[in-house]
C-alpha cells in the first residue's frame, strides 16, 4: 500500500498525543524559567525536539553564551544526523532536494521511529502528514502548557509522561520477537544506556543514546550482517 | 543576551544536524557493514532512549514499572501503537491511586 498524506496523518496521531503531553510540560517549564508564552511557542515551532529544547531553556535561564547554546544543541541533537542517514536509504524516488530540505526539519525520535517501521519506501506526502500532525501536537501542547499552567491534575500529567516510551516499546518488541539479531541490539543498547545512566551521571542524555546506539548497532552489524534479501522479509 | 538570537541559534543548529546528512546522502550505501549498522540503528536508538528513562517517566518508579509491564505484554501480542502507548499511561494512572 502506498504511503500517502492521509496515512501519514493517521500514523502521526499517537505521536501527536504523546507530544502534546510532553510539550505541555515543556510549556510549563519554559514559563517558570522566565520566558514568555510567545517565546516558548516560538522555540517549539522552530526546534521540534524535547531534550534539546529543555536544555536550551536551561542555557537561557543561566544566561549562557551563544557558543554554549550551539554546542549543547549539537551534542544533544547529533543523533538526528544518524537518523537522517538511516532514513536517506529508505526514500522514494520522488524525494527531490526541496522535499528533503523540508522533511529534514521534522526528523524527530518518534517520526524517525514511525517512518523506519514502514515496510515500503517513504514518500514526501507521507512524511508531510506525519510531521504536520506531530508539529500541531507539539506546538499546541506548548501553548496550552505555557498559558494554562496547571489545569490538569498532577496524576494525569504524571501518567502522560510514559506515553512516548510506551510507543517506542510497541515498535521494538514485535521486531525483537521476529528477529534474534534485533533482540540482541535492543538488549545491548539498553544495557549500555543503563550502565551510562548510573555510572556517568554527568553525561547528557543525547550523548548516552548516541554511544549506546553506535556500540550496539556496530556489534550487531559485525555479528549479524544483514543481506538485502533478509531486510525485505524482516 | 538576546532571546531572539538564542532561539535562532537553537533552531539553526538543530536544523543543520537534521538537514545535512538527510539531504546530501544520495547514494545507496554499498558497504555491508554500514548497511547493517544503519538497519540496526533505529532499534538501538529507541531501546537506549527507553531504558532506563521509562522508569523515571511518571515521577514514581512503581507506576512506571506497572506501565512498562503493561506496554511490554501488549506490544508482545502485537497490539497497535496507540493502544500500547495509552495502556501504559492508563496503567500508570490507575496504579498511582493504589500505591
Amino acid at each position: 500500500m502506498r504511503l500517502g498524506f492521509r496515512r501519514g496523518l493517521i500514523h502521526g496521531i499517537p505521536i501527536a498525543l504523546g507530544y502534546f503531553s510532553v510539550s505541555f510540560g515543556f510549556g510549563i517549564m519554559a514559563v517558570r524559567a522566565g520566558l514568555t508564552v510567545i517565546e516558548a511557542v516560538c522555540i517549539s515551532m522552530t526546534n521540534l525536539t524535547s531534550a534539546g529544547q529543555a536544555a536550551g531553556v536551561g542555557v537561557i535561564a543561566a544566561c549562557g553564551t551563544y557558543i554554549e547554546m550551539a554546542v549543547t544543541q549539537f551534542v544533544i541533537n547529533i543523533r538526528y544526523s544518524l537518523m537522517g542517514l538511516s532514513l536517506s536509504q529508505k526514500l522514494d524516488t520522488s524525494f527531490n532536494t526541496p522535499h528533503r530540505l523540508a522533511v529534514s526539519f521534522g526528523i524527530t525520535d518518534e517520526i524517525f521511529a514511525m517512518a523506519s517501521a514502514q515496510p515500503s519506501k517513504l514518500t514526501p506526502r507521507y512524511m508531510y502528514g506525519l510531521i504536520l500532525i506531530s508539529f500541531i501536537g507539539w506546538s499546541g501542547g506548548t501553548l496550552l502548557g505555557a498559558v494554562a499552567g496547571n489545569i490538569l491534575p498532577a496524576p494525569i500529567t504524571d501518567a502522560m509522561g510514559i506515553v512516548l516510551y510506551g510507543m517506542f516499546l510497541a515498535i521494538i518488541i514485535p521486531a525483537a520477537k521476529k528477529s534474534k539479531s534485533v533482540l540482541f541490539v535492543i538488549i545491548i543498547a539498553a544495557a549500555i544506556s543503563t550502565i551510562l545512566y548510573y555510572a556517568v551521571p554527568s553525561l547528557s542524555g543525547g550523548f548516552a543514546v548516541i554511544i549506546s546506539a553506535i556500540v550496539a548497532s556496530a556489534a550487531a552489524a559485525i555479528i549479524f550482517p544483514v543481506s538485502e534479501e533478509e531486510k525485505k522479509t524482516s | 543576551m538576546s532571546i531572539v538570537i538564542y532561539i535562532a541559534v537553537m533552531a539553526g543548529v538543530t536544523y543543520l544536524v537534521r538537514m545535512i546528512p538527510f539531504t546530501l546522502m544520495r547514494k545507496k550505501i554499498r558497504s555491508k557493514f554500514l548497511r547493517s549498522f544503519l538497519y540496526y540503528i533505529p532499534y538501538a536508538v529507541l531501546s537506549a532512549m527507553t531504558i532506563p528513562a521509562i522508569f523515571y517517566s511518571t515521577g514514581n518508579m512503581i507506576t512506571a514499572v506497572a506501565g512498562t509491564v503493561a506496554a511490554v505484554i501488549l506490544a508482545y501480542f502485537g497490539l497497535p501503537l496507540i493502544v500500547v502507548a495509552l495502556a501504559a499511561s492508563g496503567t500508570a494512572f490507575i496504579v498511582g491511586f493504589i500505591v
